[in-house]
C-alpha cells in the first residue's frame, strides 16, 4: 500500500489487485514463450508424414510380423509394389512370433504374418484370427564356425544336433518363443535331446531376435539355428558359415491371417483382406519369388487356392 | 498514511525458542511513531531474531506483538525490511523494484520504481541487471525498493555489515532521509558508531534478554546496565 | 574395433550426403523428443516448484519417490503406455498406438520425473535464499513460485536439456509403443537397434555418431544462448 508521505512527494495510487494481472516478469519472458510456440509449430509442420491419429487421408493397415521377415529385407521389396497398386500403406510392427500373436490378440494389428503354423492354427481355433492362408516357405539352416569342430556339415539336421550336444559345442538359441525358436525346439525334441540340460554351459539362450543371436554366435564362434533370409542379409558373420541345409525337415511355413473383426470391431477388414488377397495372388506370389539376396531366392511362395 | 496506522506497537513478554535453546526471552517494550530505534548488542544476542519476530517472519514461542491496527493485511503492508545481504532477483534494478510494487498492488509501477531510483541517485542503474551491481549498490537498491513501498515501519538487519565506509555512509543517509519522510526505523547493529549516529532510542540485548531500554543520549552518556557498560568499553561479553 | 574408423567415415558421408532417409529419421527423433520435453517441462516445472514450497506430512516420501523415478527404465514406461494405448486398453479408442504421438507420450512420462526432481531441488535451494525477502514483500505463494521459476531459469534449462538428452537417447519405450515402423515411427535409436540386429555394425555405429553429433550441436546452441542471456541478465 502506498501513501502520501508528509513531505508531499506524489506516489502511486492504491488499486485493487485484480486490476493488475499483467506479468511482472520482464518482457523477454513473453518473447521466450512466443519463440517456443513458434518453434513447436515449425517442428510440427516440418515433420514427415504420419502424425498419427487416422483422420488423415492416409490409408494404412498394421501388420504384426516377425523380426526374421523384417531382417531379411523382404518387406522393403514387396510392400512398395502393394502400395503402388492399392494405395494402402502397410505398417509392419516386427517382433517375435509370440509377441506378434499377443499384439493381434489385443487387437493392436489388422493382419498377422508369422511362421509358426501350430500357433497360428491355435490362434484361429480360439477365434482371434480368420482366413488363415499359407503364403510362402523358406528354410532354416544351421550355421557354425568354418572349422566345424562337431563335424556336422551336411544335410541331416537331427544328426547334426546330436553331434553338437555330444561334443558340447557352443550353441546360441533365440530362446524367445519365436517361430524360429519353436522350430528349433521341435528338432531338439525329435533328436531326443533336452537342451535345457546344457543351459548356461554350451547351450546359450539370448532371449532376443535372430540378429542379436547371430551376433552372439559370431562373437563366440558358436553354432546357431537360423532362417536363411536373416542369414543372407546378416553382415557380421565373422567365422561362421552355413553347415547344415536342405534337409526337408528344415522348411519353414509362413502364414497370413486377418485379425478377427468379430472380436475387434475397429480392425480394417477390407484393406486387410486386400492385403491377404494380394500376397496370395499370382502377382504377390511372384513378387515374393523375385526377391533375391546374393542371387539366391529366399522365399518360396506356396499358396494354393482352396476351394471350399 | 491514510488508514493504515499500525503504530504505536506494544510488545509484551516476547520470546523465541529454537528447539531446546531460548534465543529470546521476555522482551517488553513499545514503539512510537517517527522514532529511530537501534537494537544494539553483541553477536548472538538475539537482535536478528527480535526483528524477525516483529516483522512477522518468525512466530513467537511466547508473548505478543500488538500493532495498533487489527487488520493483519494492513499491518504487513505497512512494513518493509532490508536484510544484511540484499536479495536481488535475477533481473534489472528497476524490475526488482517493480516486482515489489506489483506485489503490493500499485498500478503505475514503472513511474514509482523510477522515482525511487532517482531519489536514491541510482537511476543510471535502472536497466542494469541487479546482480551485476556492486554490494553497496545492491543494498542501496534494496533500500530504494523498501522506500518505494512507503512503509510506516522499516526494519533493517545490520544493513551495512558487509559494506565499505563509503557505501555505509550513503545507506545511513538514506535511512535518515526515510525517517525524515515519516518512517519509523528499527535497526540492528553491533557498530557503536553507527548506533550513536542514528539512534533516538536504544534497545540493548544480551543473551536474548532486553537488558536496557533508554533514550540514545542517556544511554551513550551513561548506560545503566553493567553489560551495556562493558559493551561500550569494548569488552567481550558472555 | 576396426568398425570405429569405418563408422566415423560412414557417419561423415551420411551427414554430408544429406541422405533423405537419414534426414527423416533424424527429424522424427528431434520432433518426438522435443515435443515430449516441452510437454513434460510444462507440467514438471510448476509441479517441482510447488513441491519445493509446499509443506505437508509425507512430503519427504514424495520427494524420495520422485527422485527414484528418475531411474524409471524406459522399457517399463514403454510397456505401461502400450497397455494404456492398446486397443484392449483404456485409451485404445484413440488409436494412438504405433504413432509418433504414442512415442511422445511415453517419452514425456519418462522425463517428467527428471525435470520435476531437479526443478524441486533447484527451487528449494533458491527459496531458502529468497524466502525471507519474498515473505517480507508479502508476495503470494503463486507470485513467489513464478519469481523463483524465472530466477532459476538458467539452471532449470540445464535440467530440461538433461531430460531432452535422456529422451532422444532411449530406445526401450519408443520401440514398444512406436513399433519401429519404417517411415512412420522409426527414429535414430530404433534404427540403430535394427541395424545392429541385422549385423550391420558399422552402419549402426555411424548412426550413433550422427545422433551424438545432433545432441551435442543442440547442447552447444543452448549453451551459447544461455551464456549470452546470462551476460545480459546476471
Amino acid at each position: 500500500m502506498v501513501n502520501h508521505s508528509p513531505s508531499g512527494d506524489p506516489q502511486g495510487v492504491v488499486i485493487s489487485s485484480n486490476a493488475r494481472n499483467l506479468l511482472v516478469a520482464p518482457a523477454s519472458k513473453s518473447r521466450f514463450l512466443v519463440a517456443a510456440l513458434i518453434g513447436m509449430t515449425v517442428l510440427n509442420i516440418a515433420s514427415p508424414g504420419g502424425s498419427g491419429t487416422a483422420f488423415a487421408k492416409e490409408r494404412f493397415i498394421v501388420v504384426a510380423s516377425t523380426t526374421s521377415m523384417q531382417d531379411s529385407g523382404l518387406f522393403g521389396h514387396i510392400l512398395p509394389i502393394f502400395k503402388a497398386k492399392t494405395g494402402i500403406d502397410v505398417r509392419v510392427v516386427a517382433q517375435g512370433t509370440g509377441q506378434a500373436l499377443a499384439l493381434a490378440k489385443k487387437g493392436d494389428a489388422d493382419v498377422v504374418l508369422v511362421h509358426d503354423k501350430v500357433a497360428e492354427l491355435k490362434f484361429v481355433e480360439e477365434g482371434f484370427g480368420i482366413d488363415r492362408r499359407d503364403v510362402m516357405v523358406n528354410d532354416f539352416v544351421i550355421v557354425g564356425p568354418k572349422s566345424d569342430p562337431a563335424k556336422v556339415s551336411g544335410n541331416d539336421v537331427i544328426g547334426a544336433l546330436k553331434k553338437i550336444e555330444a561334443s558340447k559345442s557352443p550353441f546360441t538359441s533365440r530362446g524367445d518363443k519365436s517361430g524360429t525358436h519353436a522350430a528349433e525346439l521341435r528338432h531338439w525334441k525329435a533328436a531326443d535331446i533336452d537342451p535345457q540340460i546344457g543351459k548356461g554351459t554350451w547351450y546359450r539362450e539370448t532371449g532376443s531376435g535372430m540378429g542379436p543371436t547371430l551376433n552372439t554366435a559370431s562373437a563366440m564362434n558358436a553354432y546357431s539355428f537360423t532362417d536363411r533370409g536373416t542369414w543372407l542379409s546378416f553382415k557380421n558373420r565373422g567365422e561362421l558359415s552355413v553347415l547344415v541345409e536342405s534337409d526337408t525337415k528344415l522348411f519353414n511355413q509362413y502364414g497370413v491371417m486377418l485379425v478377427n473383426p468379430a472380436k475387434h470391431a475397429h480392425v480394417k477388414k477390407e484393406m486387410g483382406i486386400q492385403f491377404i488377397d494380394w500376397i496370395t495372388s499370382p502377382e504377390g506370389q511372384a513378387a515374393i519369388a523375385a526377391y533375391k539376396i546374393e542371387g539366391q531366392q529366399l522365399f518360396f511362395p506356396n499358396y494354393i487356392a482352396q476351394r471350399k | 498514511m491514510a488508514d493504515a496506522k499500525i503504530l504505536p506497537l506494544s510488545v509484551e513478554g516476547l520470546g523465541y525458542r529454537a528447539g531446546d535453546i531460548s534465543v529470546l526471552d521476555g522482551a517488553t517494550f513499545d514503539l512510537a511513531p517517527g522514532s529511530r530505534n537501534i537494537v544494539l548488542g553483541p553477536n548472538g544476542a538475539g537482535k536478528s531474531v527480535l526483528l524477525r519476530l516483529l516483522h512477522g517472519l518468525l512466530k513467537p514461542s511466547a508473548g505478543h506483538v500488538n500493532w495498533s491496527n487489527p487488520d493483519a493485511l494492513a499491518v504487513r503492508r505497512a512494513q518493509a525490511m532490508v536484510f544484511q545481504r540484499p536479495v536481488m532477483l535475477r533481473r534489472t534494478a528497476r524490475e526488482n523494484i517493480e516486482f515489489a510494487l506489483h506485489v503490493s498492488g500499485v498500478r503505475n509501477i514503472r513511474t514509482a520504481a523510477d522515482l525511487a531510483l532517482e531519489r536514491a541517485g541510482l537511476i543510471r542503474l535502472a536497466e542494469r541487471p541487479a546482480r551485476l551491481c556492486s554490494g553497496g549498490e545492491q543494498q542501496r537498491i534494496a533500500l530504494a525498493r523498501a522506500w518505494a513501498l512507503q512503509p510506516e515501519v522499516l526494519f533493517l538487519d545490520e544493513p551495512t555489515a558487509s559494506l565499505d565506509p563509503a557505501a555505509t555512509k550513503i545507506i545511513e543517509e538514506s535511512v535518515q532521509a526515510m525517517h525524515r519522510g515519516g518512517t519509523t526505523i528499527v535497526m540492528t547493529t553491533h557498530d557503536l558508531g553507527q548506533a550513536k549516529r542514528l539512534a533516538d532510542r536504544v534497545l540493548f540485548l544480551n543473551h536474548g534478554r532486553l537488558v536496557e531500554d533508554a533514550p540514545a543520549a542517556a544511554f551513550f552518556a551513561q548506560p545503566t546496565s553493567p553489560e551495556a557498560a562493558a559493551f561500550m568499553r569494548g569488552e567481550l561479553l558472555w | 574395433m576396426q568398425e570405429i574408423p569405418q563408422s566415423l567415415s560412414l557417419a561423415v558421408a551420411l551427414i554430408t550426403s544429406l541422405d533423405s532417409t537419414l534426414l527423416s529419421i533424424a527429424g522424427l527423433s528431434l520432433r518426438v523428443s522435443a515435443i515430449a520435453v516441452l510437454a513434460a517441462a510444462l507440467l514438471a516445472l510448476p509441479f517441482g516448484a510447488w513441491l519445493a514450497l509446499a509443506r505437508f506430512p509425507g512430503r519427504q516420501a514424495v520427494i524420495a519417490v520422485l527422485n527414484g523415478m528418475m531411474g524409471l527404465p524406459p522399457v517399463v514406461v514403454g510397456l505401461l503406455i502400450y497397455l494404456l494405448l492398446s486397443r484392449a486398453g483404456p485409451l485404445g479408442t484413440f488409436g494412438l498406438l504405433f504413432t509418433p504421438a504414442a512415442m511422445m507420450i511415453a517419452q514425456a512420462l519418462l522425463i517428467f520425473p527428471i525435470i520435476a526432481a531437479l526443478a524441486r531441488q533447484v527451487i528449494e535451494d533458491a527459496w531458502s535464499e529468497y524466502r525471507e525477502q519474498l515473505v517480507s514483500l508479502n508476495a503470494s505463494r503463486f507470485q513467489c513460485t513464478r519469481a523463483l521459476l524465472w530466477d532459476t531459469r538458467f539452471t532449470l534449462s540445464t535440467s530440461v536439456l538433461a531430460g531432452f538428452g535422456r529422451a532422444i537417447a532411449e530406445v526401450g519405450a519408443v520401440m514398444i509403443v512406436g513399433g519401429n515402423i519404417d517411415g512412420v515411427t522409426r527414429v535414430m535409436t530404433t534404427a540403430i537397434a535394427l541395424e545392429t540386429s541385422k549385423g550391420d555394425l558399422p552402419l549402426a555405429l555411424a548412426l550413433g555418431v550422427v545422433l551424438m553429433s545432433m545432441v551435442i550441436a543442440i547442447n552447444l546452441a543452448a549453451q551459447w544462448v544461455k551464456s549470452t542471456a546470462m551476460k545480459k541478465h546476471g
